[in-house]
């Protein structure tokens, strides 16, 4: 791969990580112990090493197009070994609200991003996950793509529901709490103020 | 003893048997739980992965009931439930525009006073020899892995909780049980957390690691003490077996129904019928 390294996006693309709370990129050393220990590495396009020198080099869309920032499954194995104590899981989060934000999720990764829209969609309506809406939300974004993919999940995902409610283990109906438009108005004002923040 | 419960969104759906031998067990102990009312989501994997502001918020909802009920002390069982009140309450105590911030937000003023504890950290804190003294059945067929998983032990300088590489307090409950601990290299990996529905293959691949390693250490059992860890080890099991053309059949309980049980519960008290994979035969 070529990439062209300017030095103006080295010192941004640093900054505005610090800036979002993903620490300090310079502090890296590129020991390599944070891949040496990600449990999730064989599934990733990009290093966890490599994402902290990419960011260095300043290669913004590179870094926020990754199969690795969203195959990442926040288990803070680097962060607990790093030892400059630089905070990689955090860094990750900070990475995938900007490839969110700007639409750059990695196509191979939409289905998270599709569940955790699933999953805060149910909060901000309920106050509380309603785990069969939410499944049911997610099945009918992904089913079609799934399909097409690998059928025999769906089969296990339906064998797996079914269970569930054999077990009781599902709510029909979601448990809607008193305050849930105190929790509806937690989403509304966080909206309101990151708007402001980008306008800014 | 009593103490605040939260008992967070898995625990009153897939993860019921943790709800139901957690009350059962503490009710055995005489520890008494004072759920917090009208307690909300705290946002888990999908807020801290998509908006930080919003990952703080909503825990610190929370956090704030908490404090109004007076509770200065609240059980949260789910690892990553804890893992997501103990780490807005760190960030809002280190960063007073945070803390401002977030009030507004939440429209409730949190002063910084809740401690949040896991299952594990309330036995310790109940203590090893009182528990000793309230076992009525000693799990004696029991060879068990301990699993801890992520969140119950990471990152260390958040959750400050036991050993981040070779934590013990799961072993040290299960022993006063009377139960086997075995030593297994797979403790603190990771099983691929909320990506159960998203990422199957990802999961399917982490767990079987896992069990393949408990059962080649000599365990009959695995507990744990994360509704996540369960729903990957037990409910997907038979997806694992059928991935790896494997027939396994490996118990998972959450170590709050072998407490449950050891103390004296019977196996539905305890939830032990809500597994996926039987988990009677270690019983009998």
């Amino acid at each position: 791969m070529t990439a062209k390294i300017e030095q103006a996006s080295i010192e941004s693309l640093a900054r505005e990580v610090e800036l979002l709370g993903g620490g300090r990129v310079a502090d890296c050393y590129q020991c390599g112990k944070c891949s040496a220990g990600c449990p999730v590495v064989s599934f990733m396009d990009m290093l966890p090493h490599q994402v902290v020198r990419y960011i260095q080099l300043g290669l913004r869309d590179e870094v926020l197009t990754s199969r690795t920032i969203w195959v990442c499954a926040s288990c803070q194995t680097c962060t607990t070994r790093c030892p400059k104590e630089f905070d990689i899981a955090e860094l990750m989060d900070v990475l995938r609200a900007l490839s969110y934000r700007e639409g750059k999720v990695s196509v191979s990764q939409k289905d998270k991003l599709t569940f955790h829209r699933a999953f805060l969609r149910s909060v901000e309506h309920h106050g509380r996950i309603f785990e069969l809406g939410m499944i049911q939300n997610f099945k009918m974004k992904t089913a079609a793509k799934q399909a097409i993919r690998d059928p025999r999940v769906l089969m296990q995902d339906a064998m797996m529901g079914k269970g569930m409610l054999f077990k009781n283990k599902l709510r029909l109906m979601p448990d809607t709490i008193k305050g849930k438009s105190q929790v509806k108005g937690i989403f509304d004002r966080v909206r309101e103020l990151e708007k402001a923040e980008v306008k800014k | 003893m009593k103490v605040g419960y939260y008992p967070g969104c898995s625990l009153e759906g897939t993860a019921r048997e943790f709800d139901i031998s957690v009350r059962k067990s503490c009710g055995l102990l005489g520890i008494e739980l004072e759920e917090l009312d009208d307690w909300s989501c705290c946002g888990a994997t999908a807020a801290h992965n998509t908006d930080h502001l919003l990952s703080i918020a909503l825990p610190a909802r929370n956090l704030a009931l908490a404090e109004r009920q007076g509770l200065d002390q609240v059980l949260s069982p789910c690892a990553a439930c804890s893992n997501r009140l103990i780490t807005a309450h760190r960030e809002m105590e280190e960063n007073e525009e945070l803390r401002g911030a977030v009030e507004a937000i939440i429209e409730m003023s949190y002063s910084g006073k809740v401690r949040v504890l896991n299952y594990l950290g309330l036995i310790l804190s109940f203590g090893i020899d009182n528990l000793r003294a309230k076992v009525r059945r000693e799990l004696a067929n029991f060879k068990v892995a301990c699993y801890y998983g992520c969140l119950l032990v990471r990152p260390p300088k958040i959750v400050e909780f036991d050993d981040p590489e070779d934590p013990q307090s799961m072993d040290k409950i299960l022993t006063a049980l009377g139960a086997e601990v075995v030593d297994w290299e797979y403790k603190v990996e990771c099983c691929g957390g909320g990506f159960t529905i998203s990422d199957p293959t990802l999961v399917e691949t982490l767990a079987h690691d896992i069990i393949r390693n408990a059962e080649t250490e000599g365990a009959n059992a695995i507990s744990v003490s994360c509704p996540l860890c369960h729903a990957n080890l037990d409910m997907k099991q038979s997806a694992i077996n059928a991935r790896f053309h494997e027939k396994r059949n490996m118990p998972v309980y959450y170590v709050s129904e072998l407490v449950a049980l050891a103390c004296g519960a019977t196996p539905e008290e305890a939830g032990i019928n809500k597994h996926f994979v039987d988990s009677y035969a270690l019983i009998r």
